[in-house]
Protein backbone atom coordinates (compact mmCIF):
# COMPACT_ATOMS: atom_id res chain seq x y z
CA UNK A 1 0.00 0.00 0.00
CA UNK A 2 1.87 3.01 -1.24
CA UNK A 3 1.51 6.32 0.57
CA UNK A 4 0.96 9.13 -1.94
CA UNK A 5 1.41 12.42 -0.15
CA UNK A 6 0.31 15.40 -2.22
CA UNK A 7 1.12 17.82 0.58
CA UNK A 8 4.76 16.79 0.85
CA UNK A 9 4.91 15.82 -2.86
CA UNK A 10 6.19 12.41 -1.93
CA UNK A 11 5.44 8.83 -2.65
CA UNK A 12 6.50 6.12 -0.24
CA UNK A 13 6.62 2.43 -1.09
CA UNK A 14 7.61 -0.58 0.97
CA UNK A 15 9.68 -3.51 -0.25
CA UNK A 16 10.27 -6.57 1.94
CA UNK A 17 13.23 -8.94 1.61
CA UNK A 18 12.14 -12.47 2.49
CA UNK A 19 13.94 -15.81 2.60
CA UNK A 20 15.33 -18.53 4.89
CA UNK A 21 17.70 -17.82 7.78
CA UNK A 22 21.21 -16.74 6.76
CA UNK A 23 20.34 -16.46 3.05
CA UNK A 24 21.73 -12.90 2.93
CA UNK A 25 18.78 -10.51 3.32
CA UNK A 26 20.52 -8.22 5.78
CA UNK A 27 23.66 -8.34 3.61
CA UNK A 28 21.61 -7.01 0.65
CA UNK A 29 20.47 -4.00 2.69
CA UNK A 30 23.95 -3.38 4.09
CA UNK A 31 25.38 -3.28 0.59
CA UNK A 32 22.71 -0.87 -0.63
CA UNK A 33 23.38 1.27 2.42
CA UNK A 34 27.13 1.47 1.87
CA UNK A 35 26.79 2.24 -1.83
CA UNK A 36 24.10 4.91 -1.61
CA UNK A 37 25.01 8.59 -1.38
CA UNK A 38 24.51 10.24 2.02
CA UNK A 39 21.73 12.55 0.82
CA UNK A 40 19.73 9.68 -0.63
CA UNK A 41 19.55 7.45 2.42
CA UNK A 42 18.36 7.58 5.99
CA UNK A 43 19.69 5.65 8.93
CA UNK A 44 19.71 1.88 8.66
CA UNK A 45 18.07 0.27 11.65
CA UNK A 46 18.87 -3.34 12.51
CA UNK A 47 17.03 -5.01 15.33
CA UNK A 48 19.32 -7.98 15.71
CA UNK A 49 20.51 -10.55 18.26
CA UNK A 50 23.99 -10.53 19.81
CA UNK A 51 25.06 -12.83 16.99
CA UNK A 52 23.81 -10.53 14.23
CA UNK A 53 20.77 -12.58 13.34
CA UNK A 54 17.78 -10.41 12.53
CA UNK A 55 15.47 -10.43 15.53
CA UNK A 56 12.64 -8.28 14.26
CA UNK A 57 13.60 -6.35 11.13
CA UNK A 58 16.18 -4.27 9.31
CA UNK A 59 14.97 -0.99 7.90
CA UNK A 60 16.55 1.25 5.29
CA UNK A 61 14.88 4.32 3.77
CA UNK A 62 16.11 5.21 0.28
CA UNK A 63 15.27 8.22 -1.81
CA UNK A 64 15.59 7.28 -5.47
CA UNK A 65 14.77 10.55 -7.21
CA UNK A 66 11.91 12.61 -8.57
CA UNK A 67 9.15 11.65 -10.97
CA UNK A 68 6.67 14.25 -12.24
CA UNK A 69 7.52 16.50 -9.31
CA UNK A 70 7.09 13.76 -6.71
CA UNK A 71 9.95 12.52 -4.57
CA UNK A 72 10.04 8.73 -4.85
CA UNK A 73 11.03 6.97 -1.63
CA UNK A 74 11.41 3.31 -0.85
CA UNK A 75 11.45 1.76 2.56
CA UNK A 76 13.35 -1.50 2.53
CA UNK A 77 12.68 -4.06 5.22
CA UNK A 78 14.09 -7.51 5.89
CA UNK A 79 12.30 -10.18 7.88
CA UNK A 80 13.98 -12.49 10.38
CA UNK A 81 14.50 -15.76 8.50
CA UNK A 82 14.71 -18.16 11.42
CA UNK A 83 11.65 -20.40 11.45
CA UNK A 84 10.48 -19.54 14.95
CA UNK A 85 10.16 -15.82 14.21
CA UNK A 86 7.10 -16.34 12.05
CA UNK A 87 4.84 -13.99 14.02
CA UNK A 88 7.27 -11.12 13.33
CA UNK A 89 7.55 -11.99 9.64
CA UNK A 90 3.82 -11.76 9.27
CA UNK A 91 3.76 -8.29 10.84
CA UNK A 92 6.49 -6.95 8.61
CA UNK A 93 4.75 -8.07 5.41
CA UNK A 94 1.78 -5.91 6.26
CA UNK A 95 1.34 -3.14 3.72
CA UNK A 96 4.17 -4.36 1.48
CA UNK A 97 4.13 -3.02 -2.08
CA UNK A 98 6.73 -5.47 -3.32
CA UNK A 99 8.61 -8.57 -2.18
CA UNK A 100 12.10 -9.88 -2.96
CA UNK A 101 12.74 -13.52 -2.20
CA UNK A 102 16.40 -14.15 -1.45
CA UNK A 103 17.23 -17.82 -1.97
CA UNK A 104 20.36 -19.45 -0.55
CA UNK A 105 21.90 -21.36 -3.45
CA UNK A 106 23.74 -23.91 -1.30
CA UNK A 107 22.65 -27.53 -1.63
CA UNK A 108 22.05 -27.93 2.08
CA UNK A 109 19.60 -25.00 2.03
CA UNK A 110 17.50 -26.31 -0.86
CA UNK A 111 14.65 -27.48 1.36
CA UNK A 112 14.85 -24.36 3.54
CA UNK A 113 14.23 -22.20 0.46
CA UNK A 114 11.15 -24.18 -0.50
CA UNK A 115 9.75 -24.00 3.02
CA UNK A 116 10.42 -20.28 3.25
CA UNK A 117 8.69 -19.62 -0.06
CA UNK A 118 5.62 -21.55 1.09
CA UNK A 119 5.71 -19.63 4.32
CA UNK A 120 5.88 -16.36 2.37
CA UNK A 121 2.74 -17.21 0.42
CA UNK A 122 0.90 -18.21 3.62
CA UNK A 123 1.84 -14.98 5.34
CA UNK A 124 0.94 -12.87 2.33
CA UNK A 125 -2.48 -14.46 2.22
CA UNK A 126 -2.97 -13.73 5.91
CA UNK A 127 -2.26 -10.10 5.07
CA UNK A 128 -4.78 -10.17 2.21
CA UNK A 129 -1.96 -10.12 -0.30
CA UNK A 130 -0.72 -12.82 -2.64
CA UNK A 131 2.37 -13.79 -4.60
CA UNK A 132 0.17 -13.87 -7.70
CA UNK A 133 -0.55 -10.15 -7.49
CA UNK A 134 2.29 -8.48 -5.66
CA UNK A 135 5.37 -7.12 -7.49
CA UNK A 136 7.90 -9.86 -6.96
CA UNK A 137 11.54 -10.69 -7.76
CA UNK A 138 13.66 -13.77 -7.05
CA UNK A 139 17.33 -13.54 -6.11
CA UNK A 140 19.63 -16.57 -6.15
CA UNK A 141 22.28 -15.60 -3.65
CA UNK A 142 25.67 -16.99 -2.61
CA UNK A 143 26.64 -17.99 -6.15
CA UNK A 144 30.29 -17.70 -5.07
CA UNK A 145 30.18 -20.83 -2.95
CA UNK A 146 31.40 -24.22 -4.22
CA UNK A 147 28.38 -26.29 -3.21
CA UNK A 148 25.63 -24.47 -5.08
CA UNK A 149 22.64 -25.99 -6.84
CA UNK A 150 22.62 -25.24 -10.61
CA UNK A 151 20.57 -22.19 -11.52
CA UNK A 152 18.13 -24.16 -13.73
CA UNK A 153 17.28 -26.44 -10.86
CA UNK A 154 16.66 -23.58 -8.45
CA UNK A 155 14.50 -21.81 -10.98
CA UNK A 156 12.51 -24.94 -11.64
CA UNK A 157 11.73 -25.26 -7.96
CA UNK A 158 11.51 -21.66 -6.76
CA UNK A 159 10.34 -19.50 -9.61
CA UNK A 160 6.70 -18.85 -8.90
CA UNK A 161 5.22 -16.90 -11.78
CA UNK A 162 7.86 -16.05 -14.34
CA UNK A 163 9.18 -13.23 -12.15
CA UNK A 164 12.58 -11.74 -12.96
CA UNK A 165 15.43 -13.56 -11.24
CA UNK A 166 19.01 -12.56 -10.56
CA UNK A 167 22.11 -14.46 -9.57
CA UNK A 168 23.85 -12.68 -6.73
CA UNK A 169 26.82 -12.62 -4.41
CA UNK A 170 25.46 -10.18 -1.87
CA UNK A 171 28.64 -9.95 0.21
CA UNK A 172 30.40 -8.59 -2.89
CA UNK A 173 27.37 -6.63 -4.02
CA UNK A 174 26.88 -8.64 -7.21
CA UNK A 175 23.24 -8.58 -8.31
CA UNK A 176 22.12 -6.53 -5.32
CA UNK A 177 21.10 -3.32 -7.09
CA UNK A 178 19.76 -5.23 -10.11
CA UNK A 179 17.40 -7.10 -7.81
CA UNK A 180 16.25 -4.00 -5.97
CA UNK A 181 15.71 -2.01 -9.16
CA UNK A 182 13.70 -4.77 -10.81
CA UNK A 183 11.34 -4.86 -7.86
CA UNK A 184 11.12 -1.08 -7.47
CA UNK A 185 10.32 -0.81 -11.15
CA UNK A 186 7.44 -3.25 -10.86
CA UNK A 187 6.10 -1.36 -7.86
CA UNK A 188 6.18 1.96 -9.72
CA UNK A 189 4.44 0.37 -12.69
CA UNK A 190 1.51 -0.67 -10.51
CA UNK A 191 0.97 2.99 -9.61
CA UNK A 192 0.23 3.97 -13.17
CA UNK B 1 -4.37 -5.31 -3.80
CA UNK B 2 -5.54 -5.59 -0.22
CA UNK B 3 -5.77 -1.97 0.79
CA UNK B 4 -5.91 0.89 -1.67
CA UNK B 5 -2.99 3.29 -1.64
CA UNK B 6 -3.12 5.93 1.05
CA UNK B 7 -3.55 9.22 -0.76
CA UNK B 8 -3.32 12.46 1.17
CA UNK B 9 -3.97 15.96 -0.14
CA UNK B 10 -2.83 19.35 1.07
CA UNK B 11 -6.24 20.23 2.49
CA UNK B 12 -6.40 17.28 4.87
CA UNK B 13 -2.72 17.50 5.62
CA UNK B 14 -3.19 21.05 6.86
CA UNK B 15 -6.07 19.97 9.04
CA UNK B 16 -4.06 17.14 10.58
CA UNK B 17 -1.13 19.45 11.11
CA UNK B 18 -3.31 22.00 12.85
CA UNK B 19 -4.64 19.41 15.30
CA UNK B 20 -1.23 18.11 16.26
CA UNK B 21 0.22 21.62 16.60
CA UNK B 22 -2.58 22.42 18.99
CA UNK B 23 -2.07 19.15 20.85
CA UNK B 24 1.59 19.99 21.30
CA UNK B 25 0.78 23.43 22.71
CA UNK B 26 -2.09 22.41 24.96
CA UNK B 27 -0.33 19.41 26.44
CA UNK B 28 2.96 21.24 26.96
CA UNK B 29 4.87 18.48 25.18
CA UNK B 30 8.05 18.77 23.11
CA UNK B 31 7.19 16.86 19.97
CA UNK B 32 4.06 15.33 18.50
CA UNK B 33 4.19 12.95 15.56
CA UNK B 34 1.48 11.36 13.53
CA UNK B 35 2.60 8.23 11.69
CA UNK B 36 0.70 5.53 9.88
CA UNK B 37 0.62 1.90 10.97
CA UNK B 38 2.93 0.94 8.14
CA UNK B 39 5.62 3.21 9.48
CA UNK B 40 5.25 6.25 7.23
CA UNK B 41 5.37 9.66 8.82
CA UNK B 42 2.27 11.74 8.15
CA UNK B 43 2.88 15.00 10.05
CA UNK B 44 4.86 16.39 12.95
CA UNK B 45 4.95 19.34 15.34
CA UNK B 46 7.67 20.67 17.64
CA UNK B 47 11.47 20.60 17.50
CA UNK B 48 11.62 18.08 14.71
CA UNK B 49 15.14 18.99 13.73
CA UNK B 50 16.50 17.13 16.75
CA UNK B 51 15.04 13.80 15.84
CA UNK B 52 15.32 11.24 13.05
CA UNK B 53 11.66 11.20 12.06
CA UNK B 54 11.96 8.36 9.56
CA UNK B 55 13.50 6.01 12.11
CA UNK B 56 11.01 7.09 14.73
CA UNK B 57 8.10 6.31 12.43
CA UNK B 58 9.32 2.85 11.49
CA UNK B 59 10.26 1.84 15.04
CA UNK B 60 6.95 3.12 16.40
CA UNK B 61 5.01 1.17 13.81
CA UNK B 62 7.05 -1.94 14.64
CA UNK B 63 6.43 -1.43 18.32
CA UNK B 64 2.69 -1.03 17.81
CA UNK B 65 2.52 -4.01 15.46
CA UNK B 66 4.32 -6.22 17.99
CA UNK B 67 2.07 -5.00 20.81
CA UNK B 68 -1.01 -5.68 18.67
CA UNK B 69 0.30 -9.18 18.10
CA UNK B 70 0.68 -9.64 21.86
CA UNK B 71 -2.84 -8.34 22.44
CA UNK B 72 -4.32 -10.88 20.03
CA UNK B 73 -2.31 -13.66 21.68
CA UNK B 74 -3.99 -13.04 24.99
CA UNK B 75 -7.39 -12.43 23.42
CA UNK B 76 -7.53 -8.64 23.55
CA UNK B 77 -8.59 -6.65 20.50
CA UNK B 78 -5.77 -4.16 20.95
CA UNK B 79 -3.90 -2.22 23.61
CA UNK B 80 -4.86 1.33 22.89
CA UNK B 81 -1.74 2.92 24.25
CA UNK B 82 1.89 2.46 25.16
CA UNK B 83 3.81 4.53 27.61
CA UNK B 84 7.57 4.57 28.05
CA UNK B 85 9.07 6.56 30.87
CA UNK B 86 12.62 7.80 30.56
CA UNK B 87 14.96 9.74 32.82
CA UNK B 88 14.39 12.93 30.92
CA UNK B 89 11.81 12.34 28.22
CA UNK B 90 8.72 10.21 28.08
CA UNK B 91 7.02 8.63 25.12
CA UNK B 92 3.27 8.32 24.82
CA UNK B 93 2.03 6.23 21.90
CA UNK B 94 -1.64 5.77 21.04
CA UNK B 95 -3.74 4.45 18.18
CA UNK B 96 -5.91 6.77 16.08
CA UNK B 97 -8.67 5.10 14.10
CA UNK B 98 -7.71 2.28 11.77
CA UNK B 99 -4.45 3.55 10.42
CA UNK B 100 -2.92 6.25 12.59
CA UNK B 101 -0.47 6.26 15.48
CA UNK B 102 0.06 9.34 17.60
CA UNK B 103 3.44 9.77 19.28
CA UNK B 104 3.92 12.41 21.97
CA UNK B 105 7.32 13.15 23.47
CA UNK B 106 7.26 15.17 26.67
CA UNK B 107 9.50 15.98 29.62
CA UNK B 108 8.75 16.99 33.22
CA UNK B 109 7.18 20.27 32.10
CA UNK B 110 4.10 18.27 31.17
CA UNK B 111 2.20 15.64 33.11
CA UNK B 112 1.01 12.26 31.93
CA UNK B 113 -2.52 13.13 33.02
CA UNK B 114 -2.69 16.24 30.87
CA UNK B 115 -1.06 14.52 27.91
CA UNK B 116 -3.61 11.72 28.10
CA UNK B 117 -6.50 14.11 28.26
CA UNK B 118 -5.36 16.18 25.30
CA UNK B 119 -4.43 13.12 23.27
CA UNK B 120 -7.93 11.78 23.72
CA UNK B 121 -9.49 14.95 22.41
CA UNK B 122 -7.06 15.29 19.52
CA UNK B 123 -7.54 11.64 18.54
CA UNK B 124 -11.23 12.17 17.98
CA UNK B 125 -10.54 15.10 15.70
CA UNK B 126 -7.81 13.23 13.83
CA UNK B 127 -10.09 10.26 13.32
CA UNK B 128 -12.63 12.49 11.63
CA UNK B 129 -9.99 13.84 9.28
CA UNK B 130 -8.87 10.29 8.44
CA UNK B 131 -12.49 9.52 7.58
CA UNK B 132 -12.51 12.48 5.22
CA UNK B 133 -9.36 11.17 3.57
CA UNK B 134 -10.95 7.75 3.10
CA UNK B 135 -14.13 9.26 1.69
CA UNK B 136 -12.18 11.31 -0.79
CA UNK B 137 -10.21 8.24 -1.86
CA UNK B 138 -13.41 6.23 -2.35
CA UNK B 139 -15.01 8.98 -4.39
CA UNK B 140 -12.02 9.08 -6.67
CA UNK B 141 -12.10 5.36 -7.26
CA UNK B 142 -15.72 5.68 -8.42
CA UNK B 143 -14.91 8.78 -10.37
CA UNK B 144 -11.77 7.58 -12.06
CA UNK B 145 -12.51 9.26 -15.38
CA UNK B 146 -12.12 12.71 -13.90
CA UNK B 147 -9.35 11.72 -11.58
CA UNK B 148 -5.86 11.76 -12.91
CA UNK B 149 -3.21 9.94 -10.87
CA UNK B 150 0.04 11.89 -10.85
CA UNK B 151 1.67 8.67 -12.00
CA UNK B 152 -0.72 7.81 -14.78
CA UNK B 153 1.72 9.03 -17.35
CA UNK B 154 4.92 7.52 -16.04
CA UNK B 155 6.78 5.85 -18.85
CA UNK B 156 9.33 3.05 -18.79
CA UNK B 157 11.81 5.72 -19.64
CA UNK B 158 10.94 7.85 -16.61
CA UNK B 159 11.46 4.86 -14.39
CA UNK B 160 14.77 3.94 -15.97
CA UNK B 161 15.96 7.51 -15.60
CA UNK B 162 15.09 7.50 -11.93
CA UNK B 163 17.65 4.83 -11.31
CA UNK B 164 20.26 6.56 -13.38
CA UNK B 165 22.31 7.70 -10.44
CA UNK B 166 21.84 5.38 -7.54
N1 LIG C 1 29.72 -16.63 0.66
C1 LIG C 1 28.70 -15.78 0.76
N2 LIG C 1 28.25 -15.44 1.98
C2 LIG C 1 27.20 -14.58 2.05
C3 LIG C 1 26.60 -14.04 0.91
N3 LIG C 1 25.60 -13.22 1.30
C4 LIG C 1 25.59 -13.25 2.64
N4 LIG C 1 26.55 -14.07 3.12
C5 LIG C 1 26.89 -14.38 4.51
O1 LIG C 1 25.85 -15.15 5.07
C6 LIG C 1 25.69 -14.84 6.46
C7 LIG C 1 24.26 -14.47 6.77
O2 LIG C 1 23.91 -13.28 6.08
P1 LIG C 1 22.73 -12.32 6.58
O3 LIG C 1 22.61 -11.25 5.56
O4 LIG C 1 22.91 -11.94 7.98
O5 LIG C 1 21.50 -13.34 6.47
P2 LIG C 1 19.96 -13.06 6.77
O6 LIG C 1 19.21 -13.60 5.62
O7 LIG C 1 19.75 -11.64 7.10
O8 LIG C 1 19.71 -13.99 8.05
P3 LIG C 1 18.57 -13.85 9.20
O9 LIG C 1 18.65 -12.45 9.70
O10 LIG C 1 18.86 -14.86 10.22
O11 LIG C 1 17.27 -14.15 8.51
C8 LIG C 1 26.66 -13.71 6.76
O12 LIG C 1 27.81 -14.27 7.33
C9 LIG C 1 26.97 -13.14 5.39
O13 LIG C 1 28.24 -12.57 5.30
C10 LIG C 1 27.12 -14.42 -0.38
O14 LIG C 1 26.66 -14.01 -1.44
N5 LIG C 1 28.16 -15.30 -0.39
MG1 LIG D 1 18.98 -10.68 8.71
Amino acid sequence: MAFINHAAKEINCKIVYYGPGLCGKTTNLQYIYTKTAEERKGKMISLATETDRTLYFDFLPIDIGTIHGFKVKFQLYTVPGQVFYNASRKLILKGADGVIFVADSQEERFEANIESLENLQENLIENNLSLDLIPYVLQLNKRDLPNVVPVEELIQELRYKGEPYFEAVAIQGLGVFETFKACAKQVLQTLR
Amino acid sequence: MALPDFVMYEEEYNKLKEVIERLKEESGSKIVFLVDKNGQQIAGAGELGNIDATSLASLTAGNVAATDGLAKLIGEKEFSLLFHEGERDNLHISIVGKRGILVVIFDNKATLGLVRLRVKKASQELEKIFDLIDEKAKKQVGDSENFESPFAEITEDDIDKLFGDI
